[in-house]
């Protein structure tokens, strides 16, 4: 069997499509950065945890430090119960208060982390103790609401 | 009483048609380990119903993905997030766009020169010729050019997207100027390389079986005359057409629900 000139534009059609699959799974999915580095796991509890979804990003100062990895429902104290792997190279103060943060208006939610001022740090297998759940706009307005109206009836 | 015999007829030639379409592929099955035992028949199809398709695969998605930049970044502008563009391009590239209006055009443009082909080679009689030499045509003629599609569609896809995304790129980042960092960083957020992109591979595979399926089996079905491989070849194209189609929604309801 010799070698073609058919052979050769078959070769560069199969590299060229085997190499955009490449760039989709690189670039565009983030496949290198989603599995890199060893984690630990710390879960938290939430009231409420709004639109928090599992592969949500934790961040802390803005910088995306871990994963959601699973949330489950708590049933003996109706709590969300979310875990978090978090990357290894960062550790936390065991007082560190989680929160449920919104990117935009109408963005993804996120866990934040706010640092607290505790020496002795997070290990994995612990539980964030200081929550806040997520912002439910209709609550909100609902509050906003009833406040007005309370402002109006005390007018009169 | 007239009309409802021919109905019944009609629906009876369709199923009796089903099966032998059914008993054809696993033929093809059966025949392929000779095919891919001779692989340059298999290479040279690929060379037809791929290299071939690349250009129009390419600049088709160029501009789909310059229309979704376009249109996408009218829309998000409303909501004031004009940073999801990169997401919006990806998302409806990578999960449906790629490999449904990929598969459409390698149906007309490889599906349809496939059946044109084999049907024009029962028409000269040049398959009862492979058969007088003890050449079985299906392994020698069908399922080389049934591999080769099923090779080449995913890899047609996955081009089509990549290319989409680069012309959503060329819009929002260099034209309308969507900030370049959180186009990017926002699309590999939220584009799952499992969920999104395997998945769509999935689908371009499924889409290049069902087209290469259909191309073979018209082409081979087809009445050997001029106007049987006509027909023959619009039906190609009509039926692999809307079969994509509906499979699209048969994967579509499997792999994107419940998350």
């Amino acid at each position: 069997m010799s070698r073609t000139t058919l052979d050769l534009w078959v070769g560069f059609f199969v590299a060229v499509g085997l190499g955009a699959l490449l760039f989709l799974a690189l670039k565009v999915g983030n496949l290198a950065s989603s599995s890199s580095g060893e984690t630990y796991a710390i879960q938290a509890k939430f009231d409420n945890i709004g639109g928090l979804k599992v592969r949500g990003a934790v961040k802390s100062a803005g910088v995306v430090v871990g994963r959601v990895t699973e949330i489950r429902f708590d049933p003996e104290a109706y709590l969300a119960l979310v875990t978090i792997q978090v990357d290894a190279r960062y550790k936390f103060p065991r007082d560190t208060f989680a929160t449920i943060n919104t990117s935009g208006l109408l963005g993804e939610q996120y866990i934040g982390f706010e640092v607290g001022g505790d020496t002795a740090m997070l290990k994995a297998g612990d539980t964030i103790k200081k929550t806040q759940s997520a912002v439910v706009l209709e609550k909100l307005i609902s509050q906003f609401m009833f406040n007005k109206a309370a402002e109006d009836g005390g007018k009169k | 009483m007239r009309a409802l015999r021919g109905l019944g007829q009609r629906v009876t030639a369709r199923i009796w048609r089903l099966g032998y379409a059914s008993r054809f592929v696993l033929a093809i099955l059966m025949y392929s380990g000779t095919s891919l035992r001779r692989v340059h028949l298999t290479i040279r199809e690929v060379y037809f119903t791929g290299v071939l398709s690349l250009i129009i695969i390419l600049v088709s998605g160029l501009f789909v993905g310059m229309v979704l930049g376009l249109q996408g970044y009218d829309t998000l502008a409303r909501y004031g997030s004009t940073e999801a563009l990169g997401v919006l391009v990806s998302l409806s590239l990578v999960r449906e766009l790629g490999p449904v209006v990929a598969a459409l055009l390698f149906a007309s443009r490889a599906g349809s020169a496939i059946t044109a082909e084999i049907g024009m080679m029962k028409a000269t009689e040049q398959l009862s010729a492979m058969e007088m030499m003890a050449v079985d045509p299906i392994a020698r003629v069908v399922a080389p050019r049934f591999w080769g599609g099923v090779i080449s569609m995913p890899l047609l896809a996955a081009l089509f997207s990549a290319m989409g995304i680069f012309g959503g790129y060329l819009v929002g980042v260099q034209l309308i100027g969507v900030d370049e960092g959180s186009f990017w960083s926002q699309m590999q957020a939220s584009v799952d390389f499992r969920q999104d992109i395997l998945n769509g591979v999935i689908k371009s595979f499924v889409f290049g079986i069902i087209v290469s399926w259909v191309a073979v089996f018209e082409g081979y079905d087809a009445e050997p005359t001029a106007e049987g491989v006509s027909g023959a070849t619009t039906r190609t194209v009509v039926t692999s057409s809307l079969a994509i189609l509906a499979a699209d929604f048969v994967l579509t309801a499997f792999m994107f629900t419940g998350t």
